[in-house]
């Protein structure tokens, strides 16, 4: 167990590793460089001037060496010029022989933001703990609805219920979150149907979650999840309830309702374990969309900003907390099926 | 003109699409007619899940091929007095109306929904096809070889697979990274893959023969060479690879982009599928037989293995092109890659989400529209296999 462990873990940090330098790279090219440039130091500045402002701040120099020190294994960049240091990990008024030597994300230095103008740790981890509280929401809802459902449509097979269950599911899944947020805002929050039970923007919720506010939004990226847990755990359940063991409870006389809660649910949510966990980097997109259709400000909307306006620290950061949803919860589930299922074994 | 009610839009709906419907019952008629000769395609006709489905996808690939007789308006010509309309109103002049209203530029919201769909209807079965092409090439050695190769080959998919899609379209759709040439260096290794999947199809079947086998590799590699040229390359871009005269093919810039970055996300899990497959496949008994025979390997992966798991990816197939429309909404939705004049559906989703509180219909319409086209493809995968697991 250990070994298997100790393999995933270091296949994930060199994924991680290749990952955060692929982001780099794309974000560090020359037009995206040039750009900054321009947008720090004015926009008509000639190409020389570009140059030189490039050199100036440090990006003039080798990729790999440039990635090492965002990342913080490359001791940062120092100048001197006029007699006054300048440099990756100075800040002005501290002594330059005091700063640290290496300051990359390692030490918990995520660069500064150029268009939010504040640091990138400070504010990810706002925009993160929005974004917490609507995941936490989401998850409240999608994962009973959907195991429910799951459950219900897989006791028993062809039936008409099983049938407009399993509908339903692939109804969810077809509809992905801009069509059905745009479906539920006209419905339930337009004034062309009339209902208006609840906002059409979670901009209200960030300082307070009611139900009117933050309802749709939670519902939007559930119902794009529910469909396809649901139909994973009907494939189990249908799967545990032709097994032997099932049958000859029956026989014993254990009621329909027993067997079911008793005997089926427990081997039957083992599957869905995995396919819930594996569900989060899509949850992630499901995020982007829904906070920028319902302008709620969490983590999808800021890596939107980012992305939109060239700001290439806040752009990094937000790739690593996305790279690093992804990994830990593809961890999660591959050692949590190992727990729960013993018939799997690892060496 | 006055204003039109709700009866009389959804008559002249019904009407507008008449050539939808005649091709609809056309093919239905011919199909029913035949399908006990037709194989899987015939028995999807005995399966009603499998039928609606089939039904709601050929509505939207006739109405993609005739949009140009469905359209009652151009797509770009913009009325201001007819901005954000409900639907039915009739137009200033008073020759027609405004089916379902216009939107915030006053554009006919109909005429775009339906230009709409032959964007889609072009990009994501071909995209998806190309993903396909990439994933079968690679996954087939890779689960046959397994090894070193298959390590490799698993940990590229794992890496692409780990990466945020949203992330990726806005790393690769940006007109930063296009000005590289990026997109266009990832077309020359992604277009690649229908050429040598062709070639080594053919090569391994007919190598026997070889006087046959040198006469249809040479028409798939210079027919099939030159489109690849003309396609990947485009003068006065980075990558010019034909004179501007030979290059009859001309994919605009942004449209590329797109299509290299659909199938750039697809192909990893293409990839995956088919590496399991084949993981199983291979341990059969013919497999065995045709090693007993001599065969070569890549004979077995193309003409033993790959025939045989045709079911799992034909319905993965119908699933994949469903979540490449979808894709495809996404990116139009971010604003990334079609130009913001373009009448694809999520584009004008984007477009018409603003406004959504109080005219919603210029973003309702192609919301059901990608809805409905999505779903037929669930609901045709569904049944294609329920058909093929029957025996």
């Amino acid at each position: 167990m250990a070994l298997f462990l100790m393999r995933r873990v270091l296949t994930m940090v060199l994924t991680a590793l290749c990952l955060t330098f692929v982001v780099f790279f794309l974000t560090n090219l020359p037009p995206n460089l040039e750009k900054l440039a321009k947008s720090e130091a004015g926009s008509r500045i000639s190409d020389a001037e570009v140059a030189s402002w490039l050199e100036k701040n440090g990006h003039g120099r080798p990729l790999l060496v440039r990635y090492g020190e965002w990342l913080g294994v490359v001791p940062g960049w120092t100048r001197e010029e006029d007699g006054k240091a300048t440099g990756r990990c100075l800040t002005p008024g501290v002594d330059p022989a005091e700063a640290p030597r290496f300051c990359g994300v390692l030490q918990g230095n995520w660069g500064y933001s150029s268009f939010f103008k504040a640091p990138v740790g400070e504010k990810l981890r706002y925009h993160l703990s929005l974004t917490g509280v609507l995941m936490f929401w989401v998850i409240v809802l999608m994962v009973p609805a959907s195991l429910l459902i799951g459950v219900l449509a897989g006791m028993r097979e062809g039936s008409k219920l099983d049938r407009s269950l399993s509908t339903f599911s692939i109804a969810s899944t077809a509809t992905p979150e801009y069509v059905s947020g745009v479906i539920l805002i006209f419905v339930f929050a337009s004034s062309a149907v009339g209902l208006k039970w609840f906002k059409g923007t979670a901009t209200a919720a960030m300082d307070g979650v009611t139900f009117d506010n933050f309802f749709l939004p939670v519902l939007t990226i559930a119902l794009y999840g529910v469909g396809y847990i649901a139909r994973m755990t009907r494939a189990s359940m249908t799967e545990v309830m032709t097994a032997q063991y099932i049958r000859t409870a029956r026989l014993k006389g254990v009621s329909f309702g027993g067997v079911v809660m008793k005997h089926a649910l427990r081997n039957a949510l083992i599957a869905p374990f995995t396919v819930i966990m594996l569900q989060f980097p899509w949850l992630l997109n499901g995020v982007v969309i829904v906070e920028t259709l319902f302008n709620y400000k969490g983590f999808g909307w800021t890596l939107v900003q980012a992305a939109g306006n060239n700001d290439i620290q806040l752009l990094l950061g937000c790739s690593v907390v996305a790279v690093a949803v992804v990994l830990v919860t593809q961890l999660i589930s591959d050692v949590g099926y190992v727990f729960l299922n013993p018939r799997i074994r690892i060496s | 003109m006055d204003a039109i009610g709700w009866g009389t839009i959804l008559l002249t709906l019904l009407l507008r699409f008449w050539p939808v419907w005649l091709a609809l019952v056309l093919t239905f008629a011919v199909s029913a007619r035949y399908r006990r000769r037709l194989g899987l395609y015939g028995r999807l006709f005995d399966s009603t899940i499998g039928m609606v489905g089939f039904g709601l996808v050929m509505f939207w690939v006739f109405t993609a091929l005739f949009s140009d007789l469905i359209v009652t308006h151009d797509v770009l010509s913009q009325i201001s007095q007819m901005k954000n309309k409900p639907p039915g109103s009739a137009v200033p002049d008073g020759t027609a109306w405004y089916l379902l209203g216009g939107d915030h530029l006053g554009r006919d919201v109909f005429s775009r929904m339906v230009a709409g769909s032959r964007i889609v209807i072009a990009i994501a079965p071909l995209a998806t096809l190309f993903a396909f092409m990439a994933g079968i090439t690679l996954g087939l050695p890779a689960g046959y070889y397994g090894g070193r190769l298959d390590t490799v080959l698993s940990f590229l998919a794992n890496l692409i697979l780990a990466f945020p899609v949203i992330l990726l379209f806005y790393l690769l759709v940006t007109p930063e990274i296009a000005a590289t040439g990026l997109p266009q260096y990832l077309a020359i290794v992604l277009f690649l893959f229908p050429l040598v999947f062709l070639a080594v199809l053919v090569n391994s079947r007919y190598y026997v023969t070889p006087a046959f086998r040198t006469k249809v590799l040479a028409v798939i590699l210079v027919l099939g060479g030159y489109i690849y040229l003309a396609l990947v390359g485009e003068a006065g871009t980075k990558v010019a690879l034909l004179p501007e005269a030979a290059d009859i093919i001309h994919v605009p810039g942004n449209i590329l982009i797109v299509f290299v970055s659909v199938v750039f996300v697809n192909a990893p899990t293409v990839f995956r599928i088919v590496r399991g497959i084949t993981l199983d496949i291979k341990t059969r008994d013919y497999v065995a037989a045709a090693q007993t025979r001599g065969e070569r390997p890549w004979y077995i992966m193309l003409w033993e293995i790959l025939p045989n798991a045709r079911g799992p990816l034909i319905v993965d197939f119908c699933l994949r092109i469903g979540y490449t429309t979808i894709l495809l909404g996404t990116l139009g939705f971010f604003g990334l890659g079609l130009s913001p004049e373009s009448p694809d559906w999520g584009s004008t989703i984007n477009a018409g989400r603003k406004l959504l509180t109080i005219a919603p219909h210029p973003a309702i319409v192609p919301a059901i529209a990608l809805m409905s086209m999505v779903l037929g493809l669930n609901l045709l995968a569904d049944g294609l296999r329920e058909e093929s697991l029957k025996d």
